[in-house]
């Protein structure tokens, strides 16, 4: 680690670090940009899904025979329209019942119809003969072991000796280092404490809608609203059982994902639909289907016990957790375990994740994966322990705060990290000595997250009039075209407005990963890097060509390729426009290409503030004041940055406060729409203040972290921790609704 | 040698140890070598992992040099949102 | 199937079109009209993104039926710019960065108008509460609040 460098390779910058205009604005402000439900095709089809009323049920028969009669239906699948051997069996399961249905909204069958109505009767004819099975949807109900079990494949890993009883806990996860019961011995004040968060959906605005047409001879497109539309066209193939060669997808404009649209859902059934009815089919999730059956978050339950000595030096900390993800393994206890006491320097530490599996829909990413409830949990208790030792518990972080070079609390040593610097900002900040009203209180959380890179392909193409054609294959879900068009520009040393960017097609581009893991800005912005610069190789070719010298002769500076070394001021600066210009003559097209697994990911922490105001006779929250400091890195188009900030913390205050999945009795989800499952409204927000602070991560040529998941991680504690001060007494379950706060100041009575 | 550390569920895996050492010039061979020392691990590794070199973390574990005093840790695959 | 038929103007032009009896005019203009700048979030009346004016009044399309723009006028998102000028509103959300995913965007616009329309001096917790019918993810509404402060002053400036 000393060899290395401080500062990032570029630290002067002439565009990247404004904010200009997006270049897909215009469209989105006068209603011309394409969404996912946007798109016709000739002849197109409406497609519909059948899903289970039941939580857990036994299919013993489907017929389709009277659904497939009804005039106007052009075609009905069921499971055996897939292929059964594809390589990913829960996906598969998951987007259309086998053996049983797992959840309420289990997609049973699906038909194609002429119309909405036609297809809508059509369903009401398909009959399914169910048997009903027991079910489970809370996560430590799930756990027991007299719980109706959902697989019989699902033996817990991690655990000795090898479990010989199938169960619901698919997975044991364990980190950590050091001894924590000597840490704990050690300890002046130790604070344990048992939380509880509830499901929680992203709530983008656009549902989820594809439109498949599929040639009979298996060969054709997919237009979809989607995160990763490289992904979409891999797992629709190998669901197909056809050749990814064969399928074509181009990633809509889309309206929201927050990690929710990572994975395929009514893709491949459209797309099977299509196949079938040798026609276009165009399947659009209505809201009940969304939340129902799409990907929403785990629920958690948590134990977390933390040790501290009177200076404020943490001894021992030690979590246990508890992650609910659905009918199928793969619930983010991993990375909730990892990142549970990230932001800390431990020498005694053990965290514990559980993955568990229950009658619900199959969790899927949410911003940050896992780390919420993590931090939820932890910081609670870390702003609990501040206070009994007496210390400000920004102070009390800072004595523990994450740095480079200590080893974090899940193995490696970290790198340049800003956390200490968000701390100190907070500290700093206004808000933080603002006064307080009556009824009013204040907390403060801190949140990490890992961020990645992964694989990544990128184009550049040098038009003849000298402007840039951008193509890049990471759907843009927050503005990401801008920041590529900023870091193109900036590499070429032209404008902003000379380059524009496109998401290309799967068939136009290599491949690239979904965008998630906060990559986008980081990997596709490398890989725009690099294409940029592989282009100036080939720019300073033909200026060396046209001044007959030799390329290596040639230097390219402020978008121009001038004369270097003994050629020095001998000829005139060629303007990447007049290279451009005279491309034919000197050797064809000019492109610049990047492909690559990203590796530099830098991890992000962040601090947030807030002050929030509980109405004793009700227990209504009010979120009053809200403050999000943030590392960034290089923040390249800051007012986008703003933005992730200030959604990721909006959306953490939904669920602190309001939004919860809740099943009844009968296993089926009973607030299925945003009447009752109600996200934040204009009028339930205060401003959200943001603070960018820039810690260059060394794995990015100018410095960038990516900066979409962290933001969420820090709200729930830190509204959690002022709600807490505010009523006097310590809440521990999300959401903190009106009648659970009351309840604990009741109880506190 | 390199430093190989794993994630703690992984232990019982690796007859109880954290900490292995293995002879490897990248992550690739390192894998295969630990795989093949210790068998138990094999199914986990073949899931597929991360990695932590010298605290730079790699989503997918390829065929990253290492060198002679390299610290590696090992992961469950990491997913993003 | 019975169809009625529906004669309208919309976004100032007359236009005729069939439609179900139990068809939204939302499904009308998204589905025949293809006028597909608003958005179906949720089909209940709960987001907003299907905002559009009927007769000088701010509705949800997807709660009101087809049949009940007979001889009356409905102005949607892609009536609001004057050809290639865009309304002061449209300018000002790409200003201040008020949309990232932008689903929400021509809902937000449309209610946007109507308020100032009716308040060119609305209060920032004016403006929170006019918009409190229309869901946006994203942003947190930050931007979207000041942009609509912003355009309102320079309006009335205008
Ligand atoms: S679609 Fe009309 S209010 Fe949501
Ligand atoms: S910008 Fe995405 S919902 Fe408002």
């Amino acid at each position: 680690m000393l060899d290395k460098p401080n500062k990032p390779e570029k630290q002067k910058f002439n565009v990247v670090g404004t904010s200009p205009l997006r270049p897909d604005g215009v469209d989105k402000v006068t209603g011309r940009a394409r969404f996912g439900a946007d798109m016709v095709a000739p002849g197109m089809l409406v497609g519909k899904i059948l899903r289970s009323p039941h939580a857990h049920a036994r299919i013993r028969s489907i017929d389709v025979s009277k659904a497939e009669a009804l005039s106007g239906v052009k075609a009905v699948v069921t499971k055996d329209d897939f292929n059964a051997d594809a390589e990913d069996q829960d996906v598969l399961y998951n987007i259309m019942a086998r053996e049983k249905a797992l959840y309420d909204g289990h997609a049973v069958a699906a038909v194609a119809a002429i119309s909405q109505s036609v297809a809508r009767r059509a369903l009401a004819l398909i009959e399914v003969d169910y048997e009903v099975l027991p079910h489970v949807t809370d996560v430590d109900e799930a756990m027991k072991p007299d719980a109706p079990v959902l697989h019989d494949h699902i033996f817990t890993e991690g655990v000795e000796p090898k479990p010989t009883k199938p169960s619901n806990i698919a997975q044991r996860y364990e980190f950590g280092h050091g001894d924590v019961e000597e840490g704990f011995s050690e300890a002046d004040v130790i604070v344990e404490r048992n939380f509880k968060t509830a499901a929680t959906h992203q709530g983008y605005i656009e549902p989820h809608a594809c439109l498949a047409n599929i040639a009979n001879d298996g060969s054709g497109e997919l237009w979809c609203c989607t995160q990763g539309h490289y992904m979409v066209r891999n797992t629709c193939a190998s669901l197909l059982g056809i050749d990814v060669s064969r399928l074509r997808v181009t990633a809509s404009e889309i309206g929201g994902g927050f990690g929710g649209k990572t994975t395929v859902f009514i893709e491949p059934v459209a797309a099977a639909l299509s196949r079938k009815a040798g026609r276009p089919v165009k399947v659009v999730m209505s809201r009940n289907e969304v939340f129902r059956a799409s990907g929403p978050t785990s629920s958690t339950s948590s134990r977390i016990k933390i040790g501290a000595k009177k200076d404020g030096t943490i001894t021992a900390a030690e979590s246990e957790l508890n992650y609910q993800g659905g009918a199928f393994a793969g619930a983010p206890a991993d990375l909730g375990a990892m990142c549970s006491f990230a932001c800390y320097v431990l020498k005694n530490v053990r965290t514990i994740g559980y993955d568990v599996v229950t009658n619900r829909p199959k969790q899927a990413a949410y911003r940050a994966p896992g780390a919420p409830m993590a931090a939820f949990s932890v910081e609670s208790v870390v702003e609990e322990l501040a206070g009994k030792i007496g210390m400000d518990p920004i102070e009390f972080r800072i004595k523990n705060a994450a740095r480079e070079g200590e080893k974090s609390s899940y193995g490696p040593k970290f790198r340049q990290v800003g956390l200490v610097e968000t701390l100190e900002e907070a500290k700093a900040h206004p808000h933080y000595s603002a006064p307080l009203g009556p009824n009013q209180g204040r907390g403060v959380s801190c949140g990490f997250w890992f961020n990645f890179g992964g694989q990544t392909s990128t184009s550049l193409s040098i038009n003849i009039d000298g402007t840039v054609a951008l193509a890049v294959g990471t759907p843009d879900i927050g503005g990401s075209r801008a920041s590529m068009c900023l870091m193109a520009a900036e590499e070429l040393g032209i404008g902003y407005e000379q380059v524009r960017a496109i998401i290309a097609d799967t068939s136009s581009l290599g491949y690239n990963d979904v965008t998630d893991g906060s990559r986008v800005t980081f990997a596709s912005g490398k890989a725009t890097i690099m294409a940029a610069r592989d282009s100036i190789g080939k720019l300073c070719e033909r200026a060396a060509k046209m001044w007959d010298i030799s390329p290596d002769a040639v230097v390219w500076e402020e978008g121009h390729a001038k004369p270097a070394g003994a050629n020095a001021g001998e000829f005139e600066p060629l303007s990447l426009a007049e290279i451009a210009a005279s491309a034919e003559s000197t050797g064809g097209p000019i492109a610049g290409h990047h492909e690559v697994n990203a590796s530099g990911a830098g991890t992000s922490f962040a601090t947030h503030i807030v002050d929030s105001e509980v109405d004793p006779e009700t227990g209504r929250v009010q979120v009053t004041r809200y403050t999000v400091i943030q590392d960034a890195g290089k923040a390249v188009h800051p007012a986008y940055v703003e933005g992730q900030f200030q959604g990721g913390a909006a959306q953490g205050i939904g669920w602190a406060i309001n939004e919860e999945y809740i099943y009844g009795e009968d296993g089926r989800l009973q607030n299925a729409g945003f009447l009752d499952y109600r996200i934040p409204v204009a009028s339930d927000l205060p401003m959200i203040d943001t603070k960018i602070v820039e810690v260059p991560n060394l794995g990015h040529p100018y410095g960038v972290r990516g900066v979409g998941e962290t933001s969420i991680v820090p709200p729930l504690a830190a509204i959690a921790n002022s709600v807490s001060a505010a009523a006097g007494v310590r809440l521990t379950e999300l959401p903190m609704s009106p009648p659970r706060v009351l309840k604990a100041i009741d109880e506190n009575k | 040698m390199v430093k190989v550390m794993l994630w703690g569920s992984l232990k019982p895996a690796a007859e109880g140890k954290a900490e292995i050492h293995v002879e490897a010039s990248n992550v690739k061979q390192m894998l295969d070598a630990i795989g093949k020392a210790h068998p138990g691990l094999a199914p986990v590794l073949e899931r597929g992992v991360s990695v932590a070199i010298d605290g730079q973390m790699h989503r997918v574990a390829g065929y990253e040099p290492l060198r002679e005093d390299s610290e590696v840790y090992i992961f469950p695959r990491l997913e993003g949102g | 199937m019975h169809q009625v038929h529906v004669s309208t103007k919309i976004n100032g032009d007359e236009i005729e079109y069939l439609c179900e009896t139990d068809e939204t005019l939302l499904d009308v203009l998204r589905d025949k009209l293809g006028l597909t700048g608003a958005k179906e979030g949720c089909g209940s009346g709960d987001c907003g993104a299907c905002s559009v004016m009927l007769d000088g009044r701010l509705v949800c399309s997807c709660l009101v039926l087809g049949a009940e723009a007979q001889d009356r006028e409905v102005e949607t998102i892609e009536g609001m710019a004057d050809g290639e000028n865009l309304h002061p509103l449209q300018s000002k959300f790409l200003e201040h960065a008020a949309l990232q995913c932008g689903i929400c965007t021509p809902g937000v616009l449309i209610a946007t108008k109507a308020l100032l329309e009716k308040n060119p001096d609305p209060t920032e917790t004016e403006v929170r509460y006019w918009l409190a019918g229309n869901l946006c993810r994203c942003t947190g509404y930050d931007k979207i609040i000041r942009a609509v402060m912003d355009t309102a002053a320079d309006m009335r400036g205008a």
